[in-house]
């Protein structure tokens, strides 16, 4: 029980005061936010692109130059002519104009949480041409040897993934193996100490490829088209 | 008469206070969420240190500013308003100056909004001072939390990657103690840095009692020597 006389207790504030005072404040607050938003939005755009634009380059050899398509169940379009949504690809050409081979994005459960990656193709060697982590979050000093450890990256600088007669999937898996035991065309050394993380980039690789090159091979030449003659490529 | 908060000067105090003898880590103990989750590098920590000061600064001055208009029953709500605010400011600028910071940070600069040294600043603070008072207490209290992060971040790269801000300091022969880098370690460092604060701050005080107390005792020896003669 409160020891203050109710004639002294301070009178309450009225509701109406009460919300117009929150009211305002958080009419306030949003326009702030709203400003800076619209304020940061290129420049956070701009930050982005540039990051893709950079990854994509790295998983590229060779490339200087990045274009975005769409496959389509109908054929590949440059993004801007799509018909319809389909998956996002990027295209790497260089300096020349010639196809250096695509970069695709996979995802999979690392040991930490899930790892994202970007893997550059190219159809020439039929092969994987780098690899760059995109998101990760494993352990700090052993699963983000993904990343760091020299021994493991270089296995994606010409990892074969070619197709089967049928060109329905992959020849051979992709896998990790143990380190140092590399043999077969596909395999991939792993990371002492870090065996989770290598083992969930070899089985995102082998799931990805399995299911986009296929979709892809019909219309690599369509992609190597030079610029101006994209229009063209659909429907192939 | 007490003079009221309100009207009271900005004082070295008002500013030092929030750096080392009210220091909202080491010696409050407040916004540990952060303090452990970014610490694991310099560059985390500096940005999470700064992104923290500004929002502290802008949501207290904005509180200083309106304490007069905002009712007693809805201030906690207003604060919370306010602070949100401003850190959905932060991120949005942080996000635009680099996306590599951003990544880094991750969701600890949406967190910023649960730090209560923020909230517990505009309540004891920011509510009941004038502007200028708000601003140099609040630019301090950032510092003392800036710094803090700081003092952890650079134990815990130093030791768990061997190097600082990225550049390396014990070459290649060096074996990275990982585990400075992972949650344990930085509940090793925090408590490291606690126990060197206690102890400094113990040994403060002692020394004060020692020299309040060798007047007293000149004093007493002093008469009682006059006696024994």
């Amino acid at each position: 029980m409160s020891s203050v006389p109710i004639a002294q207790r301070p009178k309450p504030t009225a509701s109406h005061k009460l919300i117009a005072t929150l009211g305002l404040i958080s009419l306030c607050s949003g326009l702030l936010v709203v400003s800076v938003f619209e304020f940061t939005k290129p420049y956070i755009a701009e930050n982005q692109r540039r990051a893709l634009e950079a990854a994509v380059l790295q998983v590229i050899p060779g490339a200087v130059e990045r274009r975005e398509f769409i496959l389509t169940p109908q054929g590949v379009w440059p993004r801007q002519d799509a018909p319809a949504e389909g998956r996002l690809i990027h295209a790497g050409f260089d300096a020349q104009g010639q196809f250096k081979g695509v970069a695709l994005q996979a995802a999979g459960r690392g040991y930490a949480d899930v790892i994202r990656i970007l893997y550059g193709y190219n159809p020439a060697c039929e092969c994987i041409v780098g690899m760059m982590v995109l998101e990760s979050r494993e352990t700090p000093g052993l699963g983000d040897k993904i990343e760091t450890d020299q021994n493991f990256t270089a296995n994606f600088r010409n990892l074969s993934a070619a197709l089967n007669a049928e060109r329905t999937g992959l020849a051979h898996e992709i896998i990790t193996v143990r380190p140092g035991s590399r043999q077969a065309p596909g395999e991939i050394d792993g990371i002492t100490g870090a065996t989770v993380s290598a083992n969930a980039i070899g089985r995102m690789l082998n799931e990805s490829a399995q299911v986009w090159l296929p979709m892809l091979a019909p219309h690599w030449s369509a992609l190597s088209l030079p610029v101006g003659a994209e229009e063209a490529m659909d429907g192939d | 008469m007490a003079i009221k908060p309100d009207t009271q000067p900005i004082t070295p105090d008002t500013f030092l206070s929030g750096i080392w003898r009210e220091n909202p880590v080491f010696v409050m103990l407040l916004g540990m969420c952060p303090v452990l989750a970014v610490t694991n590098s310099v560059a985390n920590a500096l940005a999470m240190g700064l992104a923290t000061t500004f929002v502290l600064l802008c949501s207290n001055a904005l509180v200083s500013l309106l304490r007069r208009q905002i009712p007693k029953e809805v201030r906690i709500a207003a604060y919370i308003i306010i602070i949100a605010t401003f850190v959905t400011v932060v991120d949005y600028l942080i996000h635009a100056i680099s996306l590599e910071v951003y990544d880094a940070l991750g969701a600890f600069i949406q967190l910023i909004v649960v730090n209560c040294m923020i909230l517990g600043r505009a309540e004891a603070f920011a509510s009941r001072n004038r502007l200028s008072n708000t601003l140099v207490n609040s630019l301090g209290m950032g510092i003392g939390f800036t710094i803090a992060l700081l003092c952890l971040g650079s134990v815990r790269e130093l030791l768990g990657a061997g190097a600082l801000l990225g550049y390396p300091i014990f070459g290649q022969s060096f074996e990275p103690w990982i585990i400075m880098l992972l949650p344990p370690g930085g509940f090793f460092v925090l408590a490291a840095w606690l126990l060197l604060f206690a102890w400094l701050k113990e040994s403060q005080q002692r020394r004060k009692q020692a020299a309040a107390a060798a007047p007293q005792n000149g004093g007493k020896l002093g008469g009682a020597s006059i006696h024994a003669r």
